[in-house]
């Protein structure tokens, strides 16, 4: 089977430069180990030990042992913060995914005029958080907004007024946002396979519904747990999006654990208990990135190309 | 080797986005990079304020007025936009590098300042220069001070929190505006028969809705239930005066009593202001400084006479006396403790010379305000907002009890609760009696 030999020849010389590059790679990643010591690990060790302190910011810093812990840990906002997170993770994930993968997909082929697409697909992706935030919030305000505007009644809800509908408006902005991103990834992940195997399929009778499900989608099954991890960690640092847009509200309906973090280091000046959900953060997001890695099987590096 | 790979990868993928997070954990520990902090020992004082109009030029124009006229001790002034500066600044002052000159709105945000030794104490400063301090209205040293000691100088506006009202709105139901809390109640259902909100509020800022329950427990029980609060005494907020306040609130807001979708509404972008001066609600609860924007955002609104204004209408059989108010008592400069004595020297020939004077004081007039300075009536009446600056400075001037703001009143930890807890009151998600419940408990934080 060499009648494919683009990819085939890519991945295999990537095989052997890897093979013969074991000196300088550790000392490659040096200048990405600083930065990342620098504003990763010692912030964290900092975040670490505030923990275990007493802090409004602005006077000193009393240890206060496991005060904040059994405070935050108590507190049923916790739970609440944890479970809204959860949530947006969740909902985000399920829709993006889908989507991302079908946009992906039919950027890669080969369509007339995908390449004008994939720039109007993209443009979201360009836009800041924060203006979005504002631009959805005066796009759904129920009196001056855009249902009000055109006396459209279904879009005269009072989006970020319901518990529901906020969490729903915060994940679709979110997936409008990050859907061209994970579109690109699914993008390059479908131009890897090779077209041998859509050849082969064709030959022995596949239509393109059987061909998506049978080679396509088992093809990008590493790509969709790179995605499914940047979806999923990424989610749990949502912060600027739902500061602007809801604050956390109504009532406390959409306050997510980055949310309640700021909202307690820097509104209510607790840094002790705002030290220790950022700890929490920092462990849920390592544990599910983990907890994903997993997933891809126990020996992720197993080839998908035997046979090819 | 693809071991290697791998590990690099999930090292990458994994520092992505947990940094993220650290990152923003760590915003706290950042001090301003600049080097107008306190310590650089030079002459100049530095001096932080707030961005927007009108504030902005007139506090610039006062510090280009002291510059000019002493050319040795200058004052460098930075501005701020308003959330920014309120994380800024504090973060400053932990970090020791604060400006010589902090703006602030006194009471809790002070207090937390005292405790942690940050600004001068000015009472010995005060008592030596009688005069600056009698000439400002006494209800403004309040939130300046401290357990007997005044740590700031009261200065700029006071902005008493009024009943505003779109007398159009009025006209069409053909009714008149409220005497009681029984009106208010009754006008309720006529206002919304016609298609209009009875009130406008932008519930998302939480404050404004924390405006609600500030005139009511006054007017039911007096302003001495806040003050038990403010004292710290235990279980303050069980008050039958509170019970009775947050169940009447609850009440309203069952009965349609204010806009649909109020709380996705933000202060900030004047929205709720828009409402009143469109026509769509009828009635809005909120600060004098809401004057100016509906004077230039209302189109004709202000200036044809449409805007009515009043003070929050009594309860029946309520203790609390009818003139008392609440809002703003003024805005407060404390000087820094870390600044060097020239520094110190500059900033107090500041507020004696500068802060308020003359000129300052007719350019706020000019701007719609009232400035907390006595005896400025006179110069009202020159302005085209003859009638509500009077209408400010007697609400002001006469009121029994200016109390300030609750979230500014109290420490800032103590004031994310309340908000907090009233912005779920006003989602009807707590009882009254769990509001009090939750609340005693941040009593002496």
């Amino acid at each position: 089977m060499t009648t494919l030999a683009p990819p085939v020849q890519r991945r295999s010389s990537e095989q052997t430069s890897a093979g013969g590059r074991s000196g300088p790679v550790a000392w490659l990643a040096l200048p990405a180990f600083l930065m990342f010591a620098a504003f990763g690990i010692i912030p964290l060790i900092g975040v670490l030990v505030l923990s275990f302190t007493q802090w409004d910011g602005i006077g000193d810093i009393h240890p206060a042992g496991f005060d904040s812990w059994t405070t935050v840990l108590k507190d049923p906002g916790l739970v609440h913060a944890l479970w809204v997170t959860f949530l947006i993770m969740a909902l985000s994930w399920a829709f993006q995914t889908p989507l991302s993968l079908l946009i992906g997909v039919y950027l890669a082929t080969q369509n007339r005029y995908r390449e004008i697409l994939a720039v109007i697909y993209f443009v979201p992706l360009l836009l800041s958080s924060a203006a979005l935030a504002i631009t959805y919030k005066a796009l759904l305000d129920p009196n001056f907004g855009l249902g009000a505007g055109l006396g459209i009644p279904l879009l005269q809800q009072d989006w970020l007024g319901r518990d529901n509908l906020a969490l729903g408006v915060l994940v679709f902005v979110v997936s409008w946002q990050f859907i061209p991103f994970h579109s690109l990834i699914y993008q390059s992940g479908v131009r890897q396979i090779p077209t041998a195997m859509y050849e082969a399929s064709e030959i022995d009778g596949a239509g393109r519904v059987r061909q998506f499900f049978s080679i396509t989608l088992p093809q990008l099954k590493y790509t969709i747990i790179t995605s499914s991890t940047l979806m999923v960690v990424g989610s749990l640092t949502f912060f600027d999006l739902i500061f602007v847009l809801t604050a956390g509200g109504p009532g406390d309906a959409t306050r997510a654990l980055a949310l309640d973090m700021y909202k307690r280091g820097f509104q209510a000046n607790l840094m002790g208990p705002a030290s220790v959900i950022a700890v929490i953060l920092v462990l849920v997001g390592l544990g599910l990135a983990l907890l994903l890695r997993r997933l891809g099987g126990r020996d992720a590096t197993e080839s998908q190309m035997e046979g090819v | 080797m693809e071991r290697n790979i791998l590990s690099r990868r999930n090292f990458l993928g994994l520092s992505m986005g947990v940094g993220a997070g650290v990152a923003l954990a760590a915003c706290g520990s950042s001090g301003p990079g600049t080097g107008s902090g306190g310590g650089s020992g030079a002459g100049a004082a530095s001096y932080w304020f707030l961005t927007g109009a009108p504030g902005e030029g007139i506090r610039t124009n006062t510090v280009n007025r002291f510059n000019q006229a002493n050319p040795n001790s200058k004052i460098t002034a930075t501005t701020f936009q308003n959330d920014a500066y309120k994380t800024k600044i504090k973060t400053a002052i932990g970090a020791g590098q604060a400006p010589t000159i902090i703006w602030g709105w006194g009471g809790g945000t002070l207090r937390s300042y005292v405790q942690a030794g940050q600004v001068e104490d000015l009472t010995s400063w005060f008592g030596e220069n009688a005069a600056v301090k009698d000439r400002l209205f006494p209800s403004s040293f309040g939130a300046a001070t401290i357990d007997g000691k005044i740590y700031a100088m009261p200065a700029e506006t006071v902005q008493p929190i009024v009943l505003f009202y779109n007398k159009r709105a009025f006209e069409k139901i053909g009714a008149q505006p409220p005497t009681t809390w029984g009106d208010v109640m009754d006008l309720v259902p006529k206002f919304n028969a016609a298609k209009i909100a009875p009130f406008s509020l932008g519930g998302q800022s939480r404050w404004t809705n924390m405006m609600w329950l500030e005139f009511l427990f006054d007017r039911i029980g007096g302003s001495e239930v806040f003050q038990a609060v403010f004292d710290g005494q235990k279980d303050a907020w069980s008050h039958p005066a509170a019970l009775q306040a947050l169940t009447m609130t609850q009440d309203l807001i069952k009965a349609d009593g204010f806009i649909k979708g109020f709380s996705s509404i933000t202060a900030d972008s004047n929205a709720d202001q828009a409402l009143l001066y469109t026509g769509k609600a009828a009635m809005m609860l909120h600060g004098t400084w809401t004057y100016g924007g509906m004077a230039a955002d209302g189109g004709d609104f202000v200036s044809s006479g449409s805007l009515g204004y009043m003070n929050f209408p009594p309860v029946d059989g309520g203790k609390g006396d009818v003139s008392d108010t609440v809002g703003n008592p003024g805005q407060y400069y404390s000087i820094s403790s870390k600044a060097t004595a020239e520094q110190k020297e500059t900033a107090k020939k500041f507020f004696k010379d500068a802060v308020l004077a003359d000129a300052e004081v007719k350019e706020w007039v000019d701007a719609g305000a009232v400035p907390i300075v006595k005896g400025t009536e006179s110069a009202f009446s020159a302005s085209k907002d003859a009638d509500f600056l009077k209408f400010v400075y007697n609400t002001s001037a006469n009121a029994k009890t200016f109390a300030q703001s609750w979230d500014q009143a109290l420490s800032p930890t103590a004031a994310e609760k309340l908000l907090d807890n009233i912005a779920q009151l006003f989602q009807l998600k707590i009882s009254p009696q769990q509001w009090v419940t939750n609340m005693n408990g941040t009593i002496g934080q």
